[in-house]
């Protein structure tokens, strides 16, 4: 037992300490050119803290969550369906497939003025945003999963009397876990930057949206504040999916 | 325990199988590697289609899927669940046949005291030896207690003492529950241990159904004898039993001793790779030493097929290459040959 281990978790701080220190004291003593878009560190804190006491910030900041959870949840269960039916039956991949393969590449934000022409400016469309932004990469980790599964396990299982919904509800989806939760803690990232993107350009609430108020009244400490929120939401919803692909899998794999 | 009975069995890869296989009878379906012996046990499970019929005690299943056909299928990598531990792989069949807990509790409790793996039930697939993996495998597969069990080349992966350890206690585990079943193996030595009856199959085809030691003196055609290693056959006219536990016989004009069964000696054989090959004349007792002259020598890539021949009789034997060229051995050179007393069967 190495009796300088509980000095190693902060070395790993270290790194960001320095970062705020050195942007705090460029930006205090003015070095760097174009300094008045550029507010120290400190500033910034107050601005975050101001922001929350008020509730702007919270307002804004539960308006985008309420949107991702709602658009990321309903995105992901019907991309893990659907890819579970293609991934098991080769009829249904090689019909829908076609289809799929010419809608994926369409980025989620290429949607959005065909859906606000269709749903309108309400909260239905930057839900619908990410559904489809979470829909398409979650439904092709499920199918690479499922048809990844060993064959033989399979027929295994066949063999000791399971049915095709066994199979598939106790074998090929548990088994294609790993692959799932690649695309969901890549996607949990992708929805919150599609989110921000979003409410930018067409919805008048959410973070992104008080990211592009801020921007017209240069209040450059106002969008640091919302960029760190975006930055933090990113982390700790990648985070969670890592933490949960360990807790169902870590034992086996 | 049922009796199987495939009539007239083709599909891409075999052809026209009739074959019967007896109640709580251990079949060892033996060939090399292409053969089709995966091949037929897939057909019999119904993982594979098929034309012609298979009979369960005399009634056809062909029209029975896979989860209805009653079978344990081990299959050559074991397949076991990965994410599943050793309790719930072996438990995974009972639990879709809607049993009981208690039921289950049992069952498991039998498994763990036949295959003596009771000490496995936490772990995961990753974390067993080959061992490990066969007889945890062989649990899941015989749990359900299944009709006819299959084994597909189950020991391949497994160092030569485990695997010999293993088949003698399969073959005790399956003879104690008295299921019938189907061993496929391409190893003669593993047939012979592990089979009542073994079917030789080679192309699709079954070309022999018989006892291990009719099928080594007596095979039925150029492919089975090919297949076994074209073994050398001597016949024998008289013996003498020694008090040892040893027999000597007179075989072709050669003095041959071996192992005494108690049974009469008519025959004994031996495969070429089995015979020991010396320019110079070797140390040790001149049990079973001989000594002939080499009137052919045919080269392959690290082996090299002679003809050995003394007095009486004509010897094929199979040596390394290596060791033909550093004893500089070659047609017409006069060497000592030694028939080892463990590699000899009688008949």
């Amino acid at each position: 037992m190495n009796k300088f281990n509980w000095l190693k978790p902060q070395w790993s701080i270290l790194p960001v300490v320095v970062f705020f220190g050195v942007w705090e004291v460029v930006a205090r003593f003015r070095i760097i050119p174009g300094h008045f878009f550029f507010p120290p560190f400190t500033t910034v804190v107050q601005e975050f803290y101001h922001l929350t006491a008020n509730g702007v910030l919270v307002d804004n900041f539960f308006s985008s969550l309420i949107r991702v959870l709602i658009g990321f949840s309903t995105g992901s269960i019907a991309g893990i369906a659907m890819g579970t039916l293609m991934g098991y039956k080769e009829n249904i991949d090689k019909t829908l497939h076609p289809i799929i393969s010419l809608l994926y590449p369409i980025p989620a934000l290429g949607w959005l003025p065909i859906l606000m022409l269709w749903f309108g400016i309400g909260e239905l469309l930057p839900i619908i945003i990410i559904f489809i932004c979470s829909f398409f990469p979650v439904l092709y980790n499920t199918v690479t999963g499922i048809k990844t599964v060993d064959r033989n396990l399979i027929k295994v299982a066949k063999t000791l009397g399971a049915s095709e919904r066994n199979i598939l509800t106790t074998i090929a989806l548990p088994l294609a876990l790993p692959n799932i939760f690649t695309g969901l803690r890549l996607e949990a990232g992708m929805a919150w930057r599609t989110i921000i993107a979003a409410e930018m350009v067409a919805i008048p609430t959410g973070i992104g949206a008080l990211l592009m108020r801020a921007e017209s009244l240069i209040r450059i400490d106002i969008v640091i504040v919302c960029l760190i929120v975006l930055a933090g939401m990113c982390l700790s919803f990648e985070q969670f999916f890592i933490y949960m692909e360990h807790r169902l899998t870590g034992k086996w794999r | 325990m049922p009796t199987i009975e495939l009539r007239n069995v083709s599909n891409f890869i075999c052809r026209n199988i009739s074959l019967k296989i007896l109640n709580g009878e251990l079949l060892v379906l033996l060939g090399p590697t292409g053969a089709g012996k995966t091949t037929l046990l897939n057909i019999i499970s119904g993982l594979t289609p098929y034309e012609g019929s298979i009979l369960l005690d005399g009634k056809p299943i062909d029209k029975r899927p896979i989860s209805r056909r009653g079978i344990g299928y081990l299959f050559q990598d074991l397949a076991l669940f990965p994410h599943l531990n050793v309790r719930s792989n072996i438990i995974y069949g009972l639990l879709i046949k809607k049993l009981g807990q208690d039921q289950i509790e049992d069952r498991l409790n039998e498994m763990c005291n036949l295959l003596n793996i009771s000490h496995l039930m936490g772990r995961y697939s990753k974390d067993l030896s080959g061992g490990e993996k066969q007889r945890v495998a062989l649990a899941r597969a015989i749990a359900p207690s299944p009709r006819i069990l299959m084994l597909d080349e189950p020991f391949n992966s497994l160092d030569v003492k485990t695997r010999k350890y293993l088949r003698i206690e399969f073959r005790n585990i399956i003879k104690k529950l008295g299921i019938t079943t189907i061993f496929v193996t391409h190893d003669f030595k593993e047939a012979e241990e592990m089979g009542d009856r073994l079917a030789v199959i080679e192309s699709g085809r079954l070309e022999q159904v018989a006892t291990p030691q009719v099928i080594f003196f007596s095979p039925n055609g150029y492919k089975v004898a090919d297949f076994l290693g074209a073994p050398n056959i001597f016949d024998c006219d008289n013996y003498e039993i020694l008090d040892n536990g040893l027999v000597k016989a007179s075989c072709e004009g050669l003095t041959i001793t071996t192992v005494w069964d108690g049974e009469k000696i008519n025959k004994i054989a031996i495969s070429p790779d089995d015979i020991y090959v010396s320019g110079n004349e070797p140390p040790g007792p001149s049990i079973n030493r001989f000594k002939g002259t080499i009137v052919e020598e045919i080269s392959h890539n690290s082996v090299v097929n002679i003809t050995i021949k003394t007095k009486s009789k004509e010897i094929f034997a199979r040596i390394r290459k290596e060791d033909f060229i550093s004893e500089n051995l070659g047609a017409g050179s006069d060497v000592f040959f030694i028939l080892p007393l463990r590699n000899l069967r009688g008949v």
